[in-house]
């Protein structure tokens, strides 16, 4: 008799935790290796910082469990795999992350036939949103930071000339820019896109130089493409000959600027995130960020794509306090807002299930000895991708 | 024209010793890091650095050809494709991990930075200097090979092993010397080339094609060859990227194919 | 790597060579959920057999292959996604063709030349052959790769599914008509014709023998193989990106090929399962070791052990049965 007291007791309680403990797997997917290793790192901190500020906010009983994959850079062949062996093998409920368009677009269709709602924390091409019904971004759109600097340009400037990356991303910013700046009356005078791996960028900024444009609109990947321009524009004397450079905040990140030196001073910028941004929240974000990573680390758009990702994660499961349903899961991300991201107020739009944020107009200063960007102004609240909009009214 | 310093490495290692050596690459990109550490890090001055780009990595490839190369100068060229391969997979995890993934700052000293007037058009000083540098360089490494004892000894090295030694080369210690000093040229074009060309991990494998390239359009084993080459590669590269930004990149392939099935053992090189 | 056998060898099977479809088809039922790495080995397998073909058997070296196995990803790609083509045999049919003209264009070309000129050329080849899908972005998607691919089920009944069964099952049939391919190949006048190119090319020029014809024979045959490899990985990833192309998947099935044993048709079976295996267990962990011990092992293979796993295994395991089996000698 005592026994089975026993027996019906351990059983109760095995039944007991097995209904509270759960853990929900999700999906990580970064670029750990290859040519742009190190921006994975910057998305995984985010998120982890996040996490580990924020545990306690679980639902009680409930825990994550984040696989960490590496999709060894732009490789939609290498990431649709590792998604698949994510959602077959080991059954996660979520995925999230992607640094690079290419792998978020093969990774969609997944999503769909899954049945898997898909956190993107950085891709940025405008039309990636609408390859699923279960994509939502939390991260930007090209068209976000372009447009609104067309916008801006034409104000200051007569003419401008646009050099892009020959991929996604670059093509959004140069469409972007280039409508909204001739909406405003200016004229671009050419676009030229160029490969993405170009080691040598002399020829492109020699042609610049000739053509004697006000100003001129650059986009490449983060990192040391950009510092490579820099380089070349001074070098070449394009500053001097009067010409002002422009882009979308990805040609001067925060982390990338230390290695840019004086080249940098005065590029002025439109993006959804500075690490400078002069706002309670991020400065609250900086500061643990250094507490955890080292008083030299700085964090990046990346991070906080990888920050406000989990913030939007962990709303799902405590709306449905840890039992995700794919559909719910996506109803409540349609919904999701958040006020006090370090960016500023952040939401999703429910009908394209985009980031809805701000857009800041930055240049490059030196502030106590160091290069950042410093937000000027706030150029636009609550600014709906634009090229989703604009596709509306067609 | 950084291409032809790291080149000329190449062909002096391929050409004069038969050896082909895909990781030539590497020793450029550990000239580089090595250049960019000692530039950065400890405040070295520019030409110390160079000369230590160059001097380090000679060191680091005299160890690597004893162990590890002179094994396979017999191997028929699969072998050495697959070893050479093995060792740019092995540095790239060593360059990572040491380094991370990130490329090293650069700073250039001022007195090459800014412009200079050439001929009535302004020119990026640093470029300028390059290519008079490695004019200086081709004239030395051919007054050394052509005019020298040395010269002569590697020649004849080159050309009949056998007949050499028996007159008393001695051979294994010349074709050391010749491959350090191939690879020492690579490091110090790494180094050169480490503010234009970002050195990072994957560096030999990026360029790999451009070092191939240029090696077997000028001809192995030749000296006018790879600089010629670069010079007429680089030359036609840049203004096709100006002119017709669109195909940029296919000139380089194109030509090479052009050139190589006119003259399969390039532009200078000996026919085998 | 000694001379044996050759091809007055027995062109009968021997037992052990059932061994890889039916340890195939005991993942199949065992692994339900490593079938899509299945049948990513299964293609890989495909691929490294036509690089055996020329590389281990008529003793051309190339780095471009990649050029070929792109094509044939791309081709069926775009059928489907720019052309709407649905229909699996179609698609592979195409990427077949492609792949067969390009390599006898460029073969015919390129194969005049030897060694270096030879590797460079195919370097310069499958390097264009990227920098056109790169620049070609309205047709190939360029750096974002080419989505939108479907491919219809198999005979209508067998839809490509999210586990990778009908993909498996697929590229496993395909697989096994290209291994019989090659096997008829190897094992007749043809295949001894192969040996003596690489052995000794002087000699068959001597004996009359066309040897440039054959050169450009084989290396088309092969391209065909690689073609539709890139075909089949296509549909079943239902995407192709730009790292099909270049020089990164020659690199990676060159070692694939050497780490199982170049010049032996089952070296190219067990390099790709041993690398792919390899690979998705550690590479995950340890990004940065998996690259120097890819790195060391190629080096190690090339030094000590030239004749591959399939060579080790040989010296260990005296089995004569093994040894009289389809393999080319080699240096």
């Amino acid at each position: 008799m005592r026994t089975v007291k026993f027996l019906l007791a351990a059983a109760l309680a095995v039944a007991a935790s097995g209904v509270f403990a759960q853990t929900i797997k999700i999906g990580f997917i970064s670029t750990y290796s290859g040519l742009n290793a190190n921006l994975g790192e910057y998305m995984e901190r985010g998120m982890r910082l996040y996490m580990k500020l924020h545990e306690k906010d679980l639902p009680p009983g409930v825990k994550l469990e984040i696989l960490v994959r590496d999709d060894t850079g732009p490789n939609p062949d290498k990431a649709r795999q590792v998604a698949q062996e994510l959602i077959v093998r080991d059954k996660v409920q979520l995925l999230t992350g992607v640094i690079f368009t290419p792998n978020a677009m093969s990774m969609a269709p997944l999503a769909t036939e899954a049945k898997v709602p898909f956190v993107i924390m950085n891709a940025g091409t405008a039309v990636i949103t609408t390859r699923s019904p279960y994509i939502a971004r939390l991260s930007f759109t090209l068209w976000q930071s372009s447009y609104p600097l067309g916008t801006w340009a034409a104000r200051k400037y007569n003419t401008a000339y646009t050099l892009v990356s020959d991929f996604g991303p670059g093509h959004d910013a140069e469409q972007a820019f280039s409508q909204a700046f001739a909406a405003g009356g200016g004229k671009v005078l050419a676009s030229v896109r160029v490969p993405l791996q170009n080691p040598d960028w002399a020829a492109y900024m020699q042609r610049v130089k000739d053509a004697k444009p006000d100003t001129l609109m650059v986009f490449i990947p983060a990192g040391k493409t950009a510092t490579a321009v820099m380089k070349n524009f001074s070098e070449l004397g394009l500053d001097k000959a009067g010409i002002k450079l422009i882009g979308p905040g990805d040609i001067t990140t925060d982390e990338e600027l230390v290695n840019m030196g004086d080249a940098a001073l005065g590029v002025t910028t439109m993006f959804h995130y500075s690490a400078a941004g002069n706002r309670p929240a991020n400065k609250a974000f900086v500061a643990a960020w250094k507490k955890e990573y080292g008083a030299k680390a700085v964090p990046n758009f990346i991070s906080v794509g990888g920050w406000d990702g989990m913030d939007a994660i962990f709303h799902v499961i405590k709306a449905q306090k840890g039992k995700l349903d794919p559909n719910k899961t996506m109803e409540l991300l349609k919904n999701y807002k958040n006020p006090n991201s370090p960016r500023g107020p952040i939401s999703i739009d429910p009908e394209t299930r985009d980031i809805v944020q701000n857009e800041y107009l930055r240049e490059v200063r030196r502030v106590g000895g160091e290069l950042v960007n410093v937000e000027l102004e706030t150029f636009a609240t609550a600014l709906k991708d634009p090229w989703k909009e604009l596709q509306k009214k067609k | 024209m950084i291409l032809y310093v790291i080149s000329v490495g190449l062909s002096v290692t391929m050409g004069l010793m038969g050896f082909i050596n895909l990781a030539h690459g590497v020793f450029a990109m550990a000239g580089g890091y090595v250049f960019a550490t000692a530039l950065g890090r400890f405040g070295v001055p520019f030409p110390v650095a160079l000369v230590l780009a160059f001097l380090l990595v000679s060191l680091g490839s005299v160890v690597l050809e004893r162990v590890l190369y002179s094994r396979l100068y017999a191997a028929g060229e699969l072998a050495q494709v697959l070893f050479t391969i093995g060792l740019i997979f092995m540095s790239v995890a060593v360059a990572r991990a040491i380094y991370g993934t990130i490329a090293p700052p650069v700073f250039l000293p001022d007195y090459l930075k800014g412009q200079v007037p050439v001929l009535g058009r302004d020119f990026p000083t640093y470029r300028v200097f390059l290519i008079a540098f490695s004019a200086i360089l081709i004239l030395s490494l051919w007054f050394g090979v052509e005019r020298t004892r040395w010269g002569a000894m590697v020649r004849a090295a080159v050309d009949n092993r056998a007949m050499a030694q028996s007159v008393g080369i001695n051979t294994r210690r010349l074709f050391t010397l010749t491959f350090a000093l191939g690879s020492g040229l690579a490091g110090l074009g790494g180094g050169l080339g480490a503010d234009i060309i970002a050195v990072q991990p994957s560096y030999a494998f990026e360029h790999l094609v451009f070092f191939l390239i240029v090696v077997a359009v000028g001809g192995l084993g030749s000296l006018r060859g790879p600089f010629i080459a670069a010079l007429l590669l680089g030359i036609a590269d840049t203004a096709c990227k100006y002119w017709v930004p669109q195909f940029g990149a296919f000139l380089i392939y194109v030509a090479t194919i052009g050139i190589l099935l006119w003259r399969p053992q390039g532009l200078f090189g000996v026919r085998a | 790597m000694t001379h044996a056998g050759g091809y007055s060898a027995d062109p009968r099977i021997r037992w052990p060579e059932y061994l890889p479809w039916i340890a195939a088809l005991a993942a199949f039922f065992l692994l339900p959920e490593y079938l899509s790495l299945g049948a990513r080995i299964l293609i890989f397998i495909l691929f490294a057999l036509s690089l055996d073909l020329i590389l281990g058997y008529a003793g051309i070296i190339t780095l471009g292959h990649s050029a070929f196995f792109g094509l044939g990803a791309y081709v069926a790609g775009i059928l489907s996604a720019k052309l709407g083509v649905t229909d699996p045999f179609v698609q592979l049919a195409a990427a077949a063709a492609a792949a067969g003209v390009l390599g006898v264009v460029t073969g015919a070309v390129i194969l005049r030349t030897r060694a270096l000129t030879l590797l460079m050329l195919t370097l310069a080849i499958t390097s264009i052959v990227l920098e056109i899908a790169n620049k070609a972005s309205w047709l190939t998607g360029g750096a974002d790769g080419l989505s939108g691919v479907q491919t219809a089920p198999i005979l209508g009944l067998f839809k490509f599914d999210l586990f990778g069964k009908t993909a498996f099952l697929y590229c496993l049939a395909v697989l096994f008509l290209g291994w019989w391919l090659v096997r008829r190949l190897i094992y007749s006048p043809f295949g001894a014709m192969l040996t003596g190119l690489r052995e000794n090319t002087t000699r068959m020029h001597a004996i009359g023998a066309p040897v440039y014809r054959r050169l450009v024979g084989v290396y088309t045959i092969s391209a065909v193989m690689a073609g539709v490899a890139g075909g089949l990985l296509c549909q079943t990833n239902q995407f192709v990106g730009l790292n099909v192309l270049g020089f990164e998947p020659s690199g990676e099935l060159l070692v694939m090929l050497i780490l199982g044993g170049v010049g032996r048709i089952y070296g190219a079976f067990v390099g790709p399962v041993v690398y792919l295996i390899a690979q998705d267990l550690l590479a995950k962990q340890f990004p940065e070791y998996w690259y120097f011990g890819i790195g060391s092992i190629l080096v190690l293979v090339v030094l000590f052990a030239p004749g591959g796993i399939l060579g080790l295994i040989e010296k260990w395991l005296p089995l004569s049965r093994l040894k009289s089996s389809a393999r080319a000698s080699a240096r």
